[in-house]
């Protein structure tokens, strides 16, 4: 099976006056027709930067800086905006964290879903009115022709962030980028939208890359899980082996951060110090200052030291038992 | 949505009648108009009858009733100068200031909100750079002076533009229009640029600062990753948000620009309402003073109506809450 989508050593750097920041450092990973794979990693691990560098999005002064973004034999980091904005919202689709904030709120749900059938397919009016009405219908919204006509702010943030998914799956796109669009929702709103989202994408074949930093999110919904430290994946394989048998010491900190995990009345594990400035990183691994397993070898950057389809940046990968 | 507009009008008299006592004790204790219009040859006797005659020999709260009565009637009172209705002097002059003024806020729309919109979007570039520096001129010059240049560059100068007057006019509705005409627009042009200048400036500040905030929302990013052309996201996206602060201030600045063309209309010698106060004011001419005074107060409340109808249209938001 050839993948979807193709990451190769993808470098995505912000050119501030300060410096460089290289928010994406050399991220590979790929995902196959139907797959989930979930992106984890704490807030400023380049996660969302890895999303909307496939997506084409990274605003100045960020650019990619390196490597390639490979789909259907096309290099999406040196495509022109043209044909870029012609895959965009089409063939790649993507979703936000505050359903509050990705819908505009002074235009109705018709005109802003049309306007994005008409963007890509030369229908009528009408015929892209009916599309849009299927796919609220699709996602689970009650009389979806009388919805059409609402505003935003007539919806509640779990209703949003479906009109938010109707509109990313308008086009049956082949990759669905999600950049943690449960986070702001409550628990059983969140759980509705996990299960929306994956039955609609099982349903096209659609891949998923799920975004999020919650471990526990991601646990019955990923096939994979890639996990990003720094601007750059530590460690990813499929769920089970990252979830069971985590090697890095990162990620057994964050599976170990999760409360259930922990013993009721113990205090909960934590990881110790936050994630470094990107401005000022040192050379070598970039965990190891708050890693307890670390040596004088973690000055030197860690090449992949996992086996098989396990990928690992670790000089000292713990032992089975998580 | 009706109950709304009702209520308003409803609060808005309240506003109008504590005007009429402002605007009337204010008048009646700067200067005596007697001094000035009755002339110094006239005897004891005719004096006194002209004072009966302007109704100046009653006491204040005598002369406010019978203006109040008057002015429910649709009669401000009769000018001392012109022995006119006040009223019928200020319609005569109007139609001239309001072409002027509306002429003045079209222009500071067609070039205040493109040149912010490009400030906005190039905010580091050399021109966009540039157009804030000249918005800076547009707000800080005194509007006289800048009149004045004008005259001397394109009337003087060059010799392509008229400097005073309103040129040929048209009759519509049997009122005399300088724009319906060709030379009448070459007229207006000079004063209404002048009168905009200010407006340029803020409606192009307001732009750019709406469009560098609304850039980096959500729901733009969300638009471009739907993978709509870049002129759809920044005229309809964007350009519908920024155009609620944007009418709520050239709404209230179309007010301003007709009570304060005053300096405009001077300097081009623009017959309009503008020269009637200033000429008013220096005789003491207190009925046109108070219907000039009552008309501005007027047209604030309506403008101000206005502009929160339009407001309900362009944001949803507010409809539904006028509704509740």
């Amino acid at each position: 099976m050839t993948a979807t989508i193709e990451v190769r050593n993808l470098q995505t750097h912000f050119f501030t006056r300060a410096g460089v920041v290289k928010a994406v450092d050399d991220v590979s990973f790929s995902v196959n027709r139907g797959e989930v794979l979930g992106l984890v990693g704490e807030s400023g691990s380049g996660k969302s930067v890895t999303g909307f560098s496939i997506i084409g999005l990274v605003d100045p002064p960020g650019r990619i800086a390196g490597g390639s973004i490979l789909y259907q034999g096309k290099d999406l980091a040196t495509l022109p905006e043209r044909e870029m904005r012609s895959l965009r919202g089409n063939r790649i689709a993507m979703i936000f964290q505050d359903p509050m904030m990705t819908l505009n709120p002074v235009l109705r749900i018709d005109t802003q879903m049309i306007e994005t059938v008409l963007a890509h397919d030369k229908v009528s009016r009408d015929e892209a009115r009916r599309r849009s009405r299927d796919a609220l219908g699709m996602v689970g919204i009650p009389s979806p022709d009388e919805r059409l006509m609402a505003y935003p702010h007539q919806f509640s943030g779990g209703m949003r962030q479906r009109v938010a998914i109707a509109i990313a799956l308008l086009h049956n796109p082949d990759l669905l980028i999600a950049d943690e669009p449960t986070t702001a929702l409550d628990v059983t709103i969140q759980a509705q939208i996990l299960a929306k989202v994956q039955e609609l994408a099982a349903e096209h074949g659609t891949a998923l890359i799920w975004i999020t930093h919650d471990l526990s999110v991601i646990a019955g919904l990923a096939d994979r899980i890639a996990v990003m430290y720094a601007g750059r994946v530590v460690e990813s394989g499929t769920a089970a082996e990252i979830l069971d048998t985590p090697r890095h010491p990162y990620t057994h900190g964050l599976i170990g951060s999760v409360p259930s995990r922990n013993k009721r009345g113990e205090k909960l594990r934590q990881i110790p110090g936050m994630t470094p400035s990107l401005l000022s990183l040192p050379a070598g691994c970039a965990f190891r200052m708050r890693c307890a397993h670390a040596t004088a070898a973690c000055e030197t950057e860690p090449e992949n030291t996992g086996e098989g389809t396990r990928f690992l940046r670790c000089f000292h990968p713990m032992e089975q038992a998580a | 949505m009706i109950t709304w507009i009702l209520r308003r009008l409803f609060q808005s008299t309240f506003v109008v009648l504590a005007m009429t006592v402002i605007v009337f004790v204010g008048v009646h204790v700067i200067g005596n108009p007697v001094d000035i219009l009755i002339s110094p040859e006239a005897d004891q006797a005719e004096r006194a009858r002209i004072i009966a005659n302007m109704g100046l020999d009653q006491p204040l709260w005598k002369q406010y009733a019978y203006f109040l009565g008057g002015a429910l009637k649709g009669d401000l009172g009769r000018s001392f100068v012109f022995n006119e209705p006040a009223l019928k002097l200020i319609a005569q002059r109007m139609p001239a200031t309001l072409e002027l003024a509306v002429t003045a806020v079209l222009f500071s729309m067609t070039f205040g909100v493109p040149l912010g919109l490009y400030a906005g979007l190039k905010p580091d570039g050399f021109l966009g750079r540039t157009i804030m520096a000249g918005s800076i001129l547009g707000f800080s010059l005194p509007s006289f002076w800048v009149g004045l240049m004008l005259i001397m560059v394109f009337a003087v100068e060059l010799g392509v533009l008229p400097s005073t007057g309103r040129g040929t006019t048209e009759t519509l509705f049997g009122v005399p229009w300088s724009f319906l005409t060709w030379d009448g627009l070459r007229h207006m042009f000079m004063p209404a640029l002048n009168l905009s200048l200010f407006n340029i400036s803020l409606v192009l500040r307001l732009t750019r600062a709406g469009v560098r905030e609304t850039l980096p929302m959500d729901f733009v990013k969300f638009a471009r990753a739907k993978g709509l052309s870049p002129a759809r996201v920044i005229f309809v996206h964007v350009l519908k948000n920024i155009m609620i602060p944007v009418v709520t201030v050239l709404g209230l600045e179309l007010g301003s620009t007709i009570a304060f063309a005053v300096v405009t209309e001077s300097v081009f010698a623009w017959p309009g309402m503008g020269k009637l106060i200033i000429d008013s004011i220096n005789v003491l001419d207190r009925p046109v003073i108070v219907a000039y005074l009552m008309m501005i107060v007027m047209l604030f409340i309506t403008i101000n109506l206005v502009v929160d109808i339009l407001y309900m249209i362009l944001d949803p938001r507010v409809r539904l809450g006028g509704k509740s």
